[in-house]
């Protein structure tokens, strides 16, 4: 299948900071990347060379088969992007806003208004429509920021952190959007802090940190390295924390990881839900009393803990080149 | 309905056309959209208006008796000054503007978009031309009001609010520079602000150049605002208008012309060179 999206060895430095310390991409038409990592890992640099918005020191990137430093606005008629920021004009009507980045891609101004009308009724902007977009809500500016994106049906998208600053319900609906953009074929690269939001929209996966890609693969792969599942159990009294560790032993496949305040002990397991009812059992034949139990997959997170040695929370918020 | 896609190759949009043409369409378009904005927020123009208005009043009535000016009234010798004055402070609007599109990200968005480089800056200074425009208008008619007047013909008087334009555009480009180099509309505007008190007050703006030191006079003369101060002068037939021995003050009109193209042609190159390169 033809790469949508192809950067070989990207370097980008910002004095001191190797922004990008050479990073290849490769993203299959119609697929779906995440670009996961913490604040200043380059993600954001990564989409601003793709997008044509900055020069690499180093390397070559092509975007629907286009090469992006050659000619870069011919990959602009071919790309759309959202930023950090939902960049719409606030003193503008929301129509306003979509006509003028329709005009913008060359559209003629009768095609620009026919396909801003089409897009505010998808986005469920009717009504708003003729508003100024200042009295828009949070969510309401990312959809139109979305929308405006799409205007000229590129082929290729770019969706850098696309939730960030949403409340849980407003972020729901934006991936079933996104979800529904993957859908109809368009090839999407999007960053992301939120390891769950990778997971559920992205098949291929990239982590980057400190400018380099230290991991690539479906989410599940990425899992399948640090190992299976878990048994996460909370018992109600502090005092049977041993005993609780004693118990679970002989299913434990690894070493028991214990933290006092919740009560909580974790310990690898393999056998999947049968381990589960046996620990249940055990614990209750020892009149271990069990507040909460139950077999955990490991998440991106700790994908991400096991790779970079840290958290993916952690970082220097705001210093994302 | 398919909203997205129909994959690579099937896009709708046309390639970018390139040329001229493309460039006068797509800064029109921007310019459309930073007038629209205009009407919306009706209080910065009333607010650029505010200003001189208040510096005509207090300047006539307050200052006005203090300064003497040869072969006629201060408050004649003053409008001059204060036109060019407002339109030179465009430059504050120019850079607060453009650096608020940044901080937004609306500069990421269009530099994302096929369009012409150099038309998200001169759409923004097009429609600061027209507000510009648009407050010397009222400046004039209040100045009339107070007894300011026009003493040569019809032709001369436009030839002088044209000469005003000019400057006022060269000067959004100097403020488009500003905004693009900083990071915060806040010290833009501050940055687009500072430099014009010393630029306009080391001038033939307020009061006579003859009554300041040697050394400043010289500067005084050859301050590209004296220029077009002297040469609005000349034109509407306002006092103060009999120049001193320099190059400046004897060719006033092109003095004007040339000092705005030089601003013009340096800032407009700079401003898009900084876009064009990416700007942060």
């Amino acid at each position: 299948m033809r790469a949508a999206i192809r950067a070989v060895g990207l370097v980008k430095t910002f004095g001191d900071i190797r922004a990008l310390d050479g990073v290849d991409l490769d993203v299959p038409e119609g697929a779906v990347l995440g670009l996961l990592g913490p604040n200043g890992a380059g993600k954001t640099t990564a989409v601003r060379v793709l997008t044509t918005l900055l020069r690499p020191d180093a390397g070559s990137a092509e975007v629907a088969g286009v090469d992006v430093l050659q000619h870069p606005n011919r990959v602009r008629s071919l790309i759309g992007l959202c930023g950090q920021y939902a960049a719409v004009d606030e003193y503008l009507t929301g129509r306003e806003n979509l006509r003028m980045v329709g005009e913008l891609y060359q559209m003629r101004a009768r095609d620009a208004k026919a396909r801003a009308r089409e897009l505010l009724e998808w986005f469920g902007l009717a009504e708003a429509a003729d508003r100024l977009a200042k009295t828009y809500s949070g969510g309401m500016r990312r959809r139109l920021d979305l929308a405006a994106a799409l205007v000229a049906r590129p082929p290729v998208m770019f969706l850098d952190e696309p939730t960030a600053g949403l409340d849980p319900r407003h972020r729901l609906a934006l991936w079933e959007l996104i979800e529904t953009l993957a859908a109809q074929g368009t090839t999407l690269l999007l960053t992301t802090q939120y390891l769950e939001e990778a997971d559920r929209l992205a098949y291929d996966i990239v982590v980057v940190d400190h400018g380099r890609v230290i991991a690539r693969g479906s989410a599940d792969e990425l899992k399948a390295r640090i190992g299976g599942e878990r048994v996460d159990v909370v018992i109600h009294d502090r005092a049977l924390i041993g005993a609780a560790v004693a118990a679970l032993a002989p299913y434990a496949a690894g070493r028991a990881d214990v933290e006092q305040h919740p009560r909580r002990i974790t310990v690898p397991v393999s056998g999947g839900a049968r381990v589960l009812a046996d620990v249940i059992r055990e614990l209750d034949r020892r009149d271990i009393l069990i507040d909460d139990i139950g077999l955990r997959r490991p998440t991106l997170d700790d994908v991400f803990l096991s790779l970079t040695g840290h958290a993916a929370e952690e970082g220097d918020p705001g210093k994302d080149a | 309905m398919a909203i997205a896609t129909s994959g690579v190759g099937g896009h709708a949009t046309p390639q970018p056309r390139g040329g001229v043409v493309q460039m006068a369409r797509d800064s029109w378009v921007v310019a459309r959209r930073n007038l629209r904005r205009m009407t919306r927020i009706p209080e910065i123009v009333v607010f650029g208006l505010m200003q001189p208005v208040m510096f005509v009043l207090l300047f006539s009535y307050v200052m006005g008796g203090a300064i003497k000016v040869p072969g006629g009234s201060y408050r004649e010798f003053l409008m001059p000054g204060i036109f060019a004055q407002t339109v030179a402070f465009a430059v504050e609007g120019a850079s607060a503007g453009i650096a608020d599109d940044m901080a937004k990200g609306l500069v990421d968005r269009f530099r994302s978009l096929p369009m012409a480089r150099s038309a998200v800056l001169a759409g923004r200074t097009l429609a600061d031309l027209v507000q510009s425009a648009f407050v010397l208008l009222v400046l004039a008619m209040v100045a009339l009001l107070v007894g300011w007047r026009v003493h040569q013909g019809v032709p001369e008087a436009l030839g002088a609010f044209l000469l005003l334009l000019l400057l006022g555009h060269a000067f959004s480009w100097i403020g488009t520079l500003i905004g693009l180099s900083l990071r915060t509309p806040e010290a833009a505007t501050s940055a687009g602000l500072i430099w014009l008190f010393p630029l306009t007050f080391l001038s033939n703006a307020f009061v006579p150049v003859n009554t300041m030191p040697g050394w400043l006079q010289a500067i005084a003369y050859w301050n590209p605002f004296s220029a077009t101060v002297q040469a609005c002068r000349n034109l509407f037939g306002n006092p103060g208008a009999e120049g001193a021995h320099v190059w400046p003050m004897q060719h006033p009109v092109a003095a004007s012309m040339l000092w705005s193209l030089l601003i013009l042609a340096l800032f407009s190159w700079l401003s898009v060179r900084k876009y064009r390169n990416g700007v942060g």
